[in-house]
C-alpha cells in the first residue's frame, strides 16, 4: 500500500469508529439468557417446565400468604374473616408466639432473661468462631455460661458463681501440678472442683436470699425454641471437646482407655437417639428414689451430649487417619511429646478436614432436639403438637405453625452451614 | 455448673428416700402441691391456654382434688405426659394421680399394678361420614373406605365389627389424626372412624362442621377415668370420693353457684348435708376437712357443669351427655350414697 497516494484512493477514513456496544446476541440478558436457559432444545424444554412449576407454586402459595389474617383470637374469627377466600391464619402466630418460642410456663414479665442470654450468646461465641478476634474476648465466652445459666434459671446467683469458682479451683490445682505429671494434676484438679462444690452445697442454702433478684424459674417450666436452643448449644458446645478426647483415646496405645472409648463409642452410636432419652425420662425414674427431682434437662443434655459426641469421635477420627503418617513421625522427630504434637501438628490438621463431617453433626443434632417432645417436653415442636393445637382455639392450624418452626430453624442450620463454608476458605492453606 | 446441681440431687435423694414411705396423702399436704399427670395436650380434655393456664374437662378433676385435699385449686403442679411415658410417670412416684383419658382395662388395673378410682367419661369409638353421603348407621357402610389409624385398638374393634354385621370395608391406613382428618377432607375415604370425642373435637375443627355427621353406633368400650398406684388405699379414697363427690353434687342438684349457701347451714335433704359437711363426718374419715367436697365443687362446679363447660353441647366441641349422663337421665354416671 506504499505506492498508492492519498488522492488516488476514493475515500480514507481519517478517524477511528467510536467503540461500539456488542451486539445483543453475544452480550447483555438475551446473549445470557440463550447461553444459559436455551443452548439447547433439551435446555429450553426444562427451562419452560421449571418456569410453569415456579408459577404453579406462587400462584399456589402468594394468595395464600398476601391473603393471610394477622388479628383474630381463633381460628373460627379466622376463617369468618376470610369470608371463604384463601388465605392464612397467621393470627396463631400472633396470639402464641410467646409461647412457640419460650414455652407456656416462663413467666411473660421475664421474657427479656432468655432473650438476653441469645444476644449475650453472640459475644461469647464470636471470639470462638471467628479467631481474628483479639483473644482477651474469650475471657467473655468463659463466663457466659455462668451468666447464661443464671439468666435462664434465675434463683440465688451463688449457685454459678460457686459453680465458676470450682472450675477456677481445678484448674488451679492442673495448673501447679500438672506440668510435671499431667495425671496427678488432672485428678487432683477435678477433686479440687468437686471439693469446692460440695463444701457450696452446704453454704449455698445460708447465702440465698429469701426473694433472690431474678425469680427461679423450674426446668420443667422451659420450653419452645428457647428450649431447642438451649439444648442445642449446650450438647454441640460440649460433645465436640469430648468428641476430640473420644477420638483421641480410640487411637491410644494405652488398651484401657482405648476400649473404655471404643466400647462407649460403638455402644452410643448402636442406640438410637429417642432410646437415650427415653432412658433419661422414664428409665432413670425408677432407680432414683421417689420424689427425687433429678432436672430433666440436665437429664437430656448428657443423654444428647454422649449421642453427639460419639458421632464426633468418629468424624474427626477419619480426619486422624485422613493425615498422612510422616506428619506423625515429623512431630516426634522434632522432639514434641504427646500433647504438644496433637495441639501444633496433628489436630491443626485432623481438625480442618473434619470440619464438614462436625458441622453435619451439628446441624443434625439441632434438629434432633425437637425428638424431645416424644418425652413430653414442650420445644417448639411439642408446644406446636401439645397445647396449641390442642387448645380449642387453633385446632386445625396445622402449615402456619409448621411453616413458622421450619423457618426458625432453617435460618439457625443455614447460618452454621455458611460460617463452615466461611471456616473452610479461611482455613484453605494448602495448593489444590 | 452441671454437677453442683447434680450434687444437689443426689442429696436431695438420700434425704427423701425416707420419706418416700410415707402416704400419699401426706406426702402432697407436706409439699402443699398436688402433682397431677394430663396429657400434652388434648382438646376440650386439657390443654394451656393462651396465659399458659391449663384447663379442661380432666384439669377440672386435679382441680377439684386439689381443692378438697389442699383447700386451693391452683395448687397443682401440671406434670405433662405422652401416651408412652405416662405410666412410668405415675409408677415412679413423679406424679400423685393421673388424670389422662386413659381407659380403664384389665391388664393396666392388674399387670401395671394401678388402682383406677372411677370413670369420668364413658368414650368408645365412633364413625364420621360427609352428609353428602346420605348415610344414617354405620350398619349401611358396606364397601366403604374406613380412614384407620393403625395399631391400635380401634382397627380391631373396626375389624370385629364389620364381620359381626357381615359387611366389607376398605381400610386406608393412617398414622395421625392430623393425617386422618387431612385425607377424609380430600376424600381419600368415605369415613374416619376413632373415639367418638376425638371425632367430635376433629369435626370441630373443620372449616363447615355442619357437612358431617358422627354416626349414633358406638363399636367399642373405652371408660377413661383418673387413676392412682396401688398399695395406697386412703389415697385412692380421696381421688374415688372427691371424683364422686362431682358427680353426686349433679344428681343432688348443688352447683357452683347454690354450693356455698347449702353448705352454710344444715339444710332439709341428709345426704346433701352428708356431702357438704354439714352433718356427720365423712371429711375426717377421708383425714381430710369437713367442707373438702364443697371446695372440690366450688372450683369448677359439679360433673354436669365441667362437662358443659368444657365438652358439651355449647362448646366448638358440642359432645352430647349420651352415656355420660345421670343414671336418672338415662346415662350410666352412678355414684355410691353418701352415707
Amino acid at each position: 500500500m506504499s505506492d498508492t497516494h492519498a488522492h488516488s484512493v476514493a475515500f480514507v477514513r481519517t478517524e477511528t469508529i467510536p467503540q461500539m456496544a456488542p451486539p445483543s446476541s453475544a452480550s447483555g440478558p438475551i446473549a445470557w439468557m440463550r447461553e444459559n436457559l436455551f443452548a439447547t432444545w433439551a435446555n429450553a424444554l426444562l427451562t419452560v417446565s421449571a418456569l410453569y412449576v415456579i408459577y404453579l407454586l406462587i400462584t399456589a402459595t402468594l394468595p395464600w400468604i398476601l391473603n393471610g389474617i394477622w388479628n383474630t383470637d381463633s381460628l373460627a374469627e379466622c376463617r369468618e374473616a376470610l369470608e371463604g377466600q384463601v388465605g392464612a391464619c397467621f393470627s396463631v402466630l400472633t396470639e402464641r408466639w410467646n409461647q412457640l418460642l419460650f414455652g407456656f410456663q416462663y413467666p411473660s414479665d421475664q421474657y427479656w432473661r432468655p432473650g438476653l442470654a441469645f444476644v449475650l450468646l453472640f459475644f461469647a461465641a464470636a471470639p470462638v468462631l471467628f479467631f481474628d478476634l483479639p483473644r482477651k474476648l474469650l475471657i467473655m465466652t468463659a463466663i457466659y455460661p455462668f451468666i447464661a445459666y443464671w439468666l435462664i434459671w434465675g434463683g440465688t446467683i451463688w449457685i454459678p458463681i460457686f459453680a465458676a469458682l470450682g472450675f477456677v479451683a481445678g484448674y488451679f490445682v492442673f495448673d501447679r501440678f500438672g506440668k510435671s505429671n499431667f495425671a496427678a494434676g488432672f485428678f487432683g484438679g477435678v477433686a479440687a472442683a468437686f471439693a469446692v462444690w460440695i463444701l457450696s452445697g452446704y453454704v449455698t442454702p445460708a447465702l440465698t436470699p429469701e426473694t433472690p433478684f431474678l425469680e427461679a424459674v423450674q426446668s420443667r417450666d422451659m420450653g419452645g425454641f428457647m428450649l431447642n436452643m438451649i439444648l442445642g448449644v449446650v450438647c454441640v458446645s460440649l460433645s465436640v471437646p469430648l468428641g476430640i478426647a473420644l477420638a483421641l483415646g480410640r487411637q491410644s496405645s494405652m488398651p484401657l482407655i482405648k476400649w473404655i472409648c471404643v466400647v462407649f463409642i460403638e455402644f452410643v452410636r448402636g442406640v438410637p437417639l429417642i432410646t437415650l432419652l427415653f432412658v433419661a425420662n422414664v428409665v432413670l425414674a425408677y432407680f432414683l428414689p421417689p420424689g427425687t427431682t433429678f432436672d430433666l434437662i440436665l437429664r437430656v443434655i448428657i443423654m444428647i451430649t454422649m449421642f453427639a459426641s460419639a458421632y464426633i469421635a468418629e468424624v474427626i477420627r477419619g480426619g486422624l487417619a485422613a493425615l498422612p503418617k510422616g506428619q506423625y513421625e515429623a512431630a516426634d522427630s522434632l522432639g514434641l511429646d504427646y500433647p504438644q504434637a496433637m495441639r501444633l501438628i496433628i489436630l491443626p490438621q485432623a481438625l480442618k478436614i473434619s470440619i464438614p463431617g462436625i458441622v453435619n453433626v451439628a446441624v443434625g443434632l439441632f434438629k434432633d432436639t425437637t425428638l424431645v417432645s416424644v418425652i413430653s417436653m414442650f420445644d417448639l415442636v411439642g408446644m406446636i403438637r401439645g397445647p396449641i393445637l390442642a387448645s380449642t382455639d387453633w385446632n386445625g392450624v396445622y402449615w402456619e405453625l409448621f411453616s413458622f418452626a421450619a423457618i426458625l430453624f432453617f435460618v439457625v442450620c443455614y447460618g452454621i452451614s455458611q460460617y463452615s463454608q466461611w471456616l473452610e476458605r479461611r482455613l484453605a492453606t494448602d495448593h489444590r | 455448673m452441671k454437677k453442683s446441681v447434680f450434687l444437689g440431687a443426689l442429696t436431695v435423694a438420700g434425704v427423701t428416700a425416707g420419706v418416700a414411705a410415707a402416704g400419699t396423702l401426706d406426702d402432697v399436704k407436706a409439699r402443699g402441691t398436688l402433682n397431677c399427670g394430663v396429657t400434652t395436650g388434648l382438646i376440650g380434655f386439657a390443654a394451656p391456654d393462651a396465659n399458659g393456664v391449663w384447663d379442661g374437662f380432666d384439669v377440672g378433676v386435679c382441680r377439684a382434688v386439689a381443692a378438697a385435699v389442699l383447700g386451693d385449686a391452683n395448687a397443682v403442679e401440671f406434670v405433662p405426659t405422652t401416651g408412652k411415658t405416662r405410666f412410668t410417670a405415675l409408677a415412679s412416684g413423679e406424679i400423685d394421680m393421673l388424670a389422662r383419658n386413659t381407659t380403664w382395662t384389665f391388664s393396666r388395673d392388674v399387670d401395671l399394678k394401678f388402682e383406677f378410682v372411677g370413670i369420668n367419661y364413658y368414650d368408645g369409638q365412633g364413625f364420621m361420614v360427609p352428609k353428602a353421603l346420605g348415610v344414617s348407621s354405620a350398619k349401611e357402610l358396606d364397601g366403604a373406605t374406613v380412614c384407620i389409624q393403625t395399631g391400635t385398638t380401634t382397627e380391631l374393634n373396626l375389624a370385629d365389627f364389620f364381620r359381626k354385621n357381615n359387611i366389607s370395608y376398605e381400610p386406608v391406613p393412617i398414622e395421625t389424626n392430623a393425617e386422618g382428618q387431612q385425607l377424609y377432607l380430600a376424600g381419600a375415604c368415605d369415613t374416619y372412624t376413632t373415639d367418638a370425642s376425638g371425632l367430635a373435637a376433629t369435626r370441630a375443627a373443620f372449616e363447615n362442621p355442619a357437612d358431617h355427621v358422627v354416626l349414633p353406633e358406638i363399636i367399642s368400650k373405652e371408660p377413661l377415668g383418673p387413676l392412682v398406684r396401688h398399695g395406697d388405699n386412703e389415697w385412692a379414697d380421696v381421688v374415688r370420693w372427691t371424683l364422686n363427690a362431682l358427680i353426686a353434687a349433679e344428681e343432688l342438684g348443688v352447683t357452683s353457684a347454690n354450693v356455698a349457701d347449702m353448705a352454710a347451714t344444715a339444710g332439709d335433704n341428709p345426704e346433701i348435708n352428708r356431702l357438704l359437711g354439714t352433718e356427720g363426718n365423712l371429711g375426717e374419715q377421708l383425714g381430710l376437712s369437713a367442707d373438702w367436697a364443697t371446695k372440690a365443687i366450688m372450683v369448677g362446679g359439679n360433673y354436669g357443669e365441667l362437662f358443659e363447660g368444657n365438652i358439651g353441647e355449647n362448646t366448638p366441641i358440642g359432645l352430647a351427655r349420651g352415656l355420660n349422663a345421670q343414671w336418672t337421665d338415662g346415662g350410666l354416671l352412678y355414684t355410691p350414697p353418701f352415707r
